[in-house]
């Protein structure tokens, strides 16, 4: 074998687009965090460790078959909920909340395994009843998504319960439930609203309240969305320049490398970095919907919106939250915020989008 | 024609997905489009305000800190409150030279070399931007001194604080505990318990004791104050400002004055005393001795001290009353008796021939009474009154562990009593269950004979006993014992009381306790192994005493107390209720190395009780001369 054959072989699998936009979107975090961590290198190394393990982790997942990539659905599905199920009675409180499950060797989040899991799941069981698609289907299909929704609200992490709800309402939408019904599951959220704003814990209802006035909680939270909206405010059009955002660097910025980093960002680069950013987002997302559209079965169709979609949802709720239209609730902006559980879990969405579409092109011909 | 329609249908499932993406397509440029204009919003047409804020001007948000709630007795009496008074405080950042700047500041005031130890240990632990007091408690003169030649020190400055008091010191200590400055490991239990907001500018926290259980109640709720800062970080003016809520006041059960004549009692013996309320589990007096000086640890104890208080033999720090186990010694002896009752093991009226000895069918060993020769015939009341091991070496032996287990389990025996303090150890009480779990073995019939005299393998806390001693007086109704009678809000000086609804009954026949409360009440009379302590009382009291043995004696040995090093001799208990017929006071005493319950821990307990039901001040007993059965068990 050549070493041009070896190339093509391992490179086969790689949709090269998205692979572009994904490392633009890395070298944003790269360049960010080296200004967040005030110079100190131990992020971006950090960062650039977790970015490698995702990257080969996705590179795996794009070399899956298809036929394999779905039957991996049930056993991730019933994994995921086993250990949820684990975390619900063993799990271990961490920040007042019970996420974590100890398993000896390490600790785990299973909430992130579900993200994948979830809309994989429900994707695998439209594609079983393609045939004979009834309402019954997507009901059951319902109840896929709010069994392990309803346990990670319980523990409490609204923010991922939310997040995977979105997931799933995607392969819902997707899947073509009709707008009647859809109609009607909007209206019973909103019935339902008062029931789930009594079942909210007092700190959840509080970030909620503290949404419309962040001033009421000027020590916590709302210190954090005073804080970004005067760094993104303060960037205005052009930004105050690579390292010379004073928010970032007088320490009056929280989280600035995690779930504010965005703000560290806009303080620095501006509006015009902003459309940047927002660009790039639209690049992976916009290769999303074409790989997509152009899916060869009913389970890719719905798995590769679902992915683009939800990764919108992430981009969206983390700058909203970070300028302040959307509560704080603990979401990472994608791609760009440092860690590795959250990076991870998204490489293995796009290794699944590239496995989609390389493989579509194999079977053709 | 089929094919056709499927076909079709295809086709049509293609169109209406590529509908729906659309649609989403059409989604994600509306959220987009919706950041866009937030962004606009903000860094165009709201540019100028966030600039100034940011840059020419900043908005300083400033923590104030709550009064720390106070903690009076059941009278009113204060056993912990707050006095301002003046600090001397150090900006690290500010000065070259630390070392220099503290020797200049040493001819201005006095600095001892204890307060450059606490500013060494404050400055290794301390946050960002942190002033750290150098000298607290400045005399007025020393802050017109220093006040004078301010220009001289850019680094230092005079602060108003409040400092945590404790007027009872050491006879509260273990009750009371103390505050202490906020350290990394706080910090992070804050952030888990999504307090961090509420501490920010708090310097302190409650480390143990009720400081520690009630925290959340005293510390109270953090003001804030939105001021505008110039870059030099002065203030310029206030925005806004919310108050702080101080924290609310507790209100103990516990009475002062019976807490210092406890704490007195006990001269030079070391040991712990808890007397409750067996009506409703509200607890009097808690007292674990020696005790130590609270104030020490509120500002950060210095090494020396604390070395001093760490080595000390008699372990100061060691909460005896809720962390101490014992064995409980002849203490257990009312209990078995019930328990034999209860299981029809043992007919009041049975009667035993006690040759001073218990020999397990068997095995041929002997288990000794502690008078030698024995007490002659024995039955149940008799066996309590004289406190005859005999007796209950046989009644173990035939209830068997696992009846032993479950009745004396139901007085809280091997669990916490759930008081309102933290780090209550739960004792033990042994089971087959426990040995096969800690040892690997089978339990042995001769493990049992031995529970019955509370020397076996079964240890309680004093606290334990107390609640298990009130329980007993109370009929077997058992109440939660708690310290804290209720919470006085500071704000609106509304008053929560603490329920105290009786947690379980035992339900115990009534003619059961009957008897077991008259063989008690006959323990402190003429011929009861406590009579000597209730000479000329006007009341009935109703005890056990009891003696842990801290080293084993082997078959044959006695033991001699003479002989025995101080700190190996036996540890006396005595557990009352009183008046025996109604009582309003249970209560318990250990006195470590006390050697005899009645001769040691049983006039500790007359003081404590002739306070409590006459409001007599102590004085010392009459010396009666001692006899051997008054002075033994």
């Amino acid at each position: 074998m050549t070493r041009r054959q070896l190339w093509q072989r391992l490179t086969a699998h790689i949709d090269w687009p998205l692979l572009l936009g994904i490392s633009l979107l890395m070298l944003a975090s790269l360049v960010i965090l080296y200004s967040a961590g005030e110079g100190n290198w131990s992020r971006v190394l950090g960062q650039g460790r977790n970015i490698l393990m995702a990257l080969v982790c996705m590179w795996a997942v794009a070399n899956l078959p298809l036929h394999y990539l779905m039957r991996t659905a049930v056993p991730i599905y019933l994994l995921g909920m086993v250990l949820l199920i684990g975390v619900a009675l063993f799990g271990e409180v961490s920040h007042g909340a019970r996420r974590w499950l100890n398993l000896g060797i390490t600790t785990i989040q299973p909430s992130e395994l579900m993200k994948i899991g979830v809309p994989l799941m429900m994707s695998w069981y439209f594609e079983k009843h393609e045939a004979t698609l009834t309402l019954k289907n997507y009901f059951v299909a319902t109840l896929l998504l709010l069994v392990p929704m309803a346990l990670i609200a319980r523990q409490p992490d609204l923010g991922t319960a939310i997040l995977i709800s979105a997931s799933g309402f995607y392969v819902l939408f997707l899947a073509g439930l009709s707008w009647r019904v859809m109609g009607v599951m909007f209206v019973a959220a909103l019935a339902s609203a008062p029931l789930l704003w009594s079942m909210l814990h007092d700190y959840q209802r509080h970030r909620i309240l503290m949404l419309f006035d962040p001033s009421q909680d000027a020590l916590g939270k709302g210190y954090h969305t005073i804080q970004g909206m005067i760094a993104v405010g303060s960037g205005g059009l052009f930004g105050k320049g690579y390292l010379q955002g004073t928010q970032t660097h007088l320490d009056f910025l929280p989280e600035r490398t995690t779930d504010f980093i965005f703000a560290v960002y806009s303080e620095e680069f501006g509006l015009l970095g902003n459309i940047i950013i927002l660009l790039f987002y639209l690049l992976v997302i916009g290769r999303g919907f074409i790989i997509t559209a152009n899916a060869s079965t009913y389970f890719t169709r719905l798995m590769a919106g679902s992915i683009t979609l939800t990764f919108t949802t992430y981009a969206f709720v983390n700058m909203g939250m970070v300028t302040g239209i959307l509560p704080v609730v603990g979401v990472p902006l994608p791609l760009v915020s440092y860690g590795g559980t959250s990076m991870l879990t998204l490489l293995l969405g796009f290794g699944m989008l590239m496995s989609i579409e390389t493989h579509k092109k194999l079977v053709k011909t | 024609m089929k094919k056709h329609v499927e076909l079709k249908n295809h086709q049509r499932e293609i169109f209406y997905f590529r509908l729906r993406l659309v649609i989403s397509i059409g989604f994600v440029l509306l959220l987009f489009g919706i950041l866009l204009a937030r962004f606009i919003y903000l860094q165009v047409m709201r540019h100028d305000y966030y600039q100034t804020l940011a840059e020419s001007n900043r908005i300083s948000i400033v923590p104030i800190v709550p009064n720390r709630g106070l903690i009076l007795d059941r009278n009113g009496v204060v056993l912990a409150h707050n006095y301002s008074g003046y600090t001397l405080e150090i900006t690290p950042s500010k000065t070259t030279d630390l070392e220099a700047t503290i020797n200049e500041l040493s001819t201005l005031v006095e600095i001892a070399p204890r307060d450059r130890k606490r500013f060494r240990k404050l400055l290794a632990e301390r946050r960002n931007f942190e002033t750290l007091m150098i000298r607290n408690r400045l005399t007025d003169e020393e802050v017109a001194r220093f006040a004078a030649q301010q220009y001289r020190f850019p680094s230092v400055e005079i602060k108003a604080r409040l400092f945590r008091d404790y007027p009872f010191g050491e006879s509260t200590a273990h009750l009371i505990g103390y505050i202490g400055r906020i350290n990394q490991t706080d910090v992070e239990q804050l952030e888990e318990n999504e307090l961090a907001a509420n501490y920010r500018g708090s310097d302190y926290i409650g480390k143990t004791g009720l400081e520690q259980s009630y925290e959340n109640e005293l510390h109270g709720v953090t003001g804030v104050e939105q001021v505008e800062v110039d870059s030099g970080g002065r203030a310029i003016r206030m925005l806004s400002r919310t108050p702080p809520m101080s924290g609310n006041t507790l209100v103990l059960s516990i009475d002062a004055k019976l807490q210092e004549i406890a704490m007195q009692s006990f001269g030079n013996y070391r040991g712990a005393l808890v007397a409750i309320d067996p009506n409703n589990g509200e607890v009097l007096a808690f007292v674990s001795k020696p005790g130590y000086d609270p104030s020490l640890f509120v500002d950060g104890i210095d090494p020396q001290n604390w070395d001093e208080m760490n080595n000390s033999p008699d372990k100061p720090l060691n909460n005896r009353a809720l962390r101490g186990q014992y064995p409980p010694g002849s203490t257990i002896k009312p209990f078995m008796a019930l328990a034999g009752l209860h299981y029809n093991t043992r007919a009041p009226g049975h009667t035993i021939s006690d040759p001073g000895y218990f020999t397990l069918s068997g095995s041929g060993h002997q288990y000794r009474d502690w008078k030698k020769g024995g007490h002659g015939s024995v039955d149940m009341f008799k066996s309590i009154v004289i406190s005859c091991d005999t007796y209950y070496y046989g009644l173990a032996t035939e209830l068997g562990i696992d009846n032993i287990f479950n009745f004396l389990s139901g007085f809280g025996f091997g669990k916490k009593t759930g008081i309102d303090l933290e780090g209550e150890t739960s004792g033990l009480l042994p089971s087959q269950e426990w040995k096969t779990r800690r040892y690997k073995q089978k339990w042995y019939a001769g493990d049992t004979v031995s529970v019955g005299i509370g020397q076996g393998y079964n240890l309680v806390t004093p606290m334990q006993l107390a609640h298990a001693t009130a329980t007993l007086a109370n009929d077997g109704v058992a109440y939660r014992p708690h310290l804290v009678r209720e919470v006085r809000n500071s704000r609106t000086n509304e008053n929560r009381l603490i329920e105290n609804k009786p947690e379980f009954d035992l339900k115990i026949n009534p003619a059961h306790l009957d008897l077991v409360k008259r063989a008690m009440a006959a323990v402190t009379q003429p011929g009861g192994t406590a009579a000597q302590a209730a000479i000329g009382a006007p009341y009935h009291i109703a005890g056990k005493t009891g003696t842990a043995q801290v080293v084993g004696m082997k078959q044959g040995e006695k033991y001699d107390a003479s002989k025995l090093d101080e700190r190996h001799r036996d540890h006396a208990w005595f557990i009352a209720f009183a008046p025996a017929e109604k009582p309003t006071i249970a209560l318990i005493v250990l006195a470590e190395n006390g050697g005899h319950g009645g001769g040691t821990a049983a006039p500790i307990a007359r003081k404590v009780l002739d306070y409590y039901l006459l409001g007599k001040t102590p004085q010392p007993l009459p010396d009666v001369p001692e006899n051997e059965e008054e002075q033994h068990d």
